[in-house]
């Protein structure tokens, strides 16, 4: 394969890994956090209606939202310049970048983890959680032999499905960096839409590239979706 | 040992999720009030030019209008065979299933690319009409939302009953359909539609392939002369996802909650 498609397939896969890894981590955060006892419930209902709306807010308008937000005249940008006397674009940070891309993707990573992951949490139950501290387990033990064992079929299909949504991803990151991040979608869009170049051909063979990527994760998804039914009610 | 109080560090957890997700809108608000002569707040001006361009209403009025129309098929394909699938067929329907999944893993940007080449000999009132070629890319898209919420719907419900109940009254196949069986599975499919509509007043990857001006492609199209009517017309696309999320749950009160994830990514 030409070197610059297989560079392109890595970085689209690393930026996936990356925003799958940190929406994982950071969902259950949350997600944990609206749960767990002592939180009050309408906290909860409010979360999942937002993380349904958030999830689905992407594409075009969200890239312009995170432009507003971090771009070069950006709100949050000209906050940190004039008051905080710190300007993110005199330190190599740009919105327009690969970094850029992956904290815009979190913006529905994080909320699709919430969604996927509170049954599974749901089905932690408290007593588990009672008999492990009973018998001297400290929150750290609790969650290194019973709390991650049990979500860990769940946490590992989730992760699959942030990867593949954030993989197929191509409004987004055309609004944001369309042309300073060469991801396969962009590429794909380019040699379609063709302005300058146009090679169908070859869209259409990377557009099966990344559908091969996508099968073999789905594949690897449904034992995993099998398994994890398992501790739910 | 039950706890009474929050606890502290589900607190923290909680401030920084407001955090990551407020400050956008609240930046993206603050952007669209900001003057284009003098960058400084607060005008109304970026509204006042989305509210006055044509393309503006043209373009979210075809929006709009796709929406009702991926909707209206879905709902004319998908009823008629998901219940047929539930009362005649029940070996079909983990194949139904299995396909609804497809749309799921090939992404639109590859869905795209293989329909326009699919469709290229099509002649040019489909193919080259946004009623036509978008609107069958859209039912493809939304056939994963509208079949999870049918099937929902249907399995809440008893159809072999209510069906013989009706036949044996003497009712025809199409009046069961329309007149018992329709309004028992009314919230499932109101809350696909939702979904629908909101998938495809979002949706830019298809139509920006296959250059049609829909709402999406409009908003990234002012971007690149008008940036703060850019954000004041993402504002506006958030509310629609927000209003079509809350009839969602609106219709669907106090019942088991149909999917809430539409890909418009």
């Amino acid at each position: 394969m030409h070197q610059p498609y297989l560079d392109q397939y890595w970085l689209t896969i690393k930026i996936s890994l990356i925003t799958a890894g940190g929406g994982c981590v950071l969902g259950l955060g949350i997600a944990y956090a609206v749960i767990r006892e002592g939180t009050p419930r309408f906290l909860r209902t409010i979360l999942t209606t937002f993380s349904g709306v958030a999830a689905n807010f992407a594409g075009i308008p969200l890239a312009f939202a995170f432009i507003a937000t971090l771009g070069t005249i950006g709100i949050v940008t000209t906050f940190m310049r004039d008051h905080l006397g710190y300007d993110p674009y005199a330190h190599g940070f740009t919105v327009f970048g690969e970094t850029g891309v992956e904290i815009t993707y979190m913006y529905f990573q994080i909320p699709l983890m919430i969604l996927v992951i509170a049954p599974a949490i749901d089905g932690l139950r408290q007593e588990w959680r009672e008999a492990a501290s009973n018998l001297g387990a400290s929150s750290w033990q609790f969650w290194r032999h019973v709390g991650v064992p049990v979500l860990l079929p769940s946490i590992l299909g989730a992760f699959i499905l942030l990867f593949g949504n954030s993989f197929s991803a191509y409004a987004t990151a055309y609004g944001l960096a369309g042309n300073s991040v060469f991801l396969v979608p962009i590429t794909i869009g380019f040699y379609y839409s063709g302005n300058v170049l146009s090679d169908p051909h070859l869209a259409q063979a990377l557009a099966f590239g990344m559908f091969v990527v996508l099968a073999v994760m789905m594949l690897l998804y449904i034992p995993l979706q099998r398994r994890s039914a398992r501790w739910m009610r | 040992m039950r706890r009474r109080w929050i606890a502290p560090s589900a607190v923290v957890w909680l401030v920084v999720a407001a955090a990551f997700f407020l400050i956008p809108l609240i930046a993206t608000l603050l952007f669209s009030l900001k003057s284009i002569q003098t960058g400084k707040c607060c005008t109304g001006a970026a509204y006042s030019f989305v509210i006055h361009d044509d393309q503006f209403w043209s373009t979210i009025r075809l929006s709009f209008q796709l929406a009702l129309e991926t909707i209206a098929i879905s709902l004319l394909l998908f009823v008629p065979t998901v219940y047929l699938v539930h009362l005649k067929m029940p070996r079909l329907r983990p194949v139904l299933g299995f396909m609804a999944l497809v749309p799921f893993v090939v992404p639109p940007i590859v869905l795209v690319v293989g329909l326009l080449n699919l469709y290229k000999g099509a002649p040019s009132w489909f193919y080259a009409k946004p009623y036509g070629f978008l609107a069958a890319a859209y039912v493809i898209l939304a056939f994963p939302y509208m079949f999870f919420a049918l099937d929902a719907g249907f399995r809440s419900i008893d159809v072999h009953t209510l069906t013989e109940a009706s036949q044996s009254l003497g009712a025809s196949w199409l009046t069961t359909l329309v007149r018992v069986i329709l309004p028992n599975i009314r919230v499932a499919a109101l809350g696909g539609s939702f979904l629908t509509l909101a998938i495809v007043m979002g949706e830019f990857t298809m139509a920006s392939l296959s250059a049609f001006r829909t709402f999406p492609t409009y908003i990234q199209f002012v971007n690149e002369s008008q940036p703060y009517a850019a954000a004041a017309l993402s504002l506006l696309s958030f509310l629609i996802v927000w209003a079509a999320m809350l009839a969602l749950l609106f219709v669907g009160r106090g019942r088991p909650r149909p999917a809430q994830l539409a890909a418009t990514r």
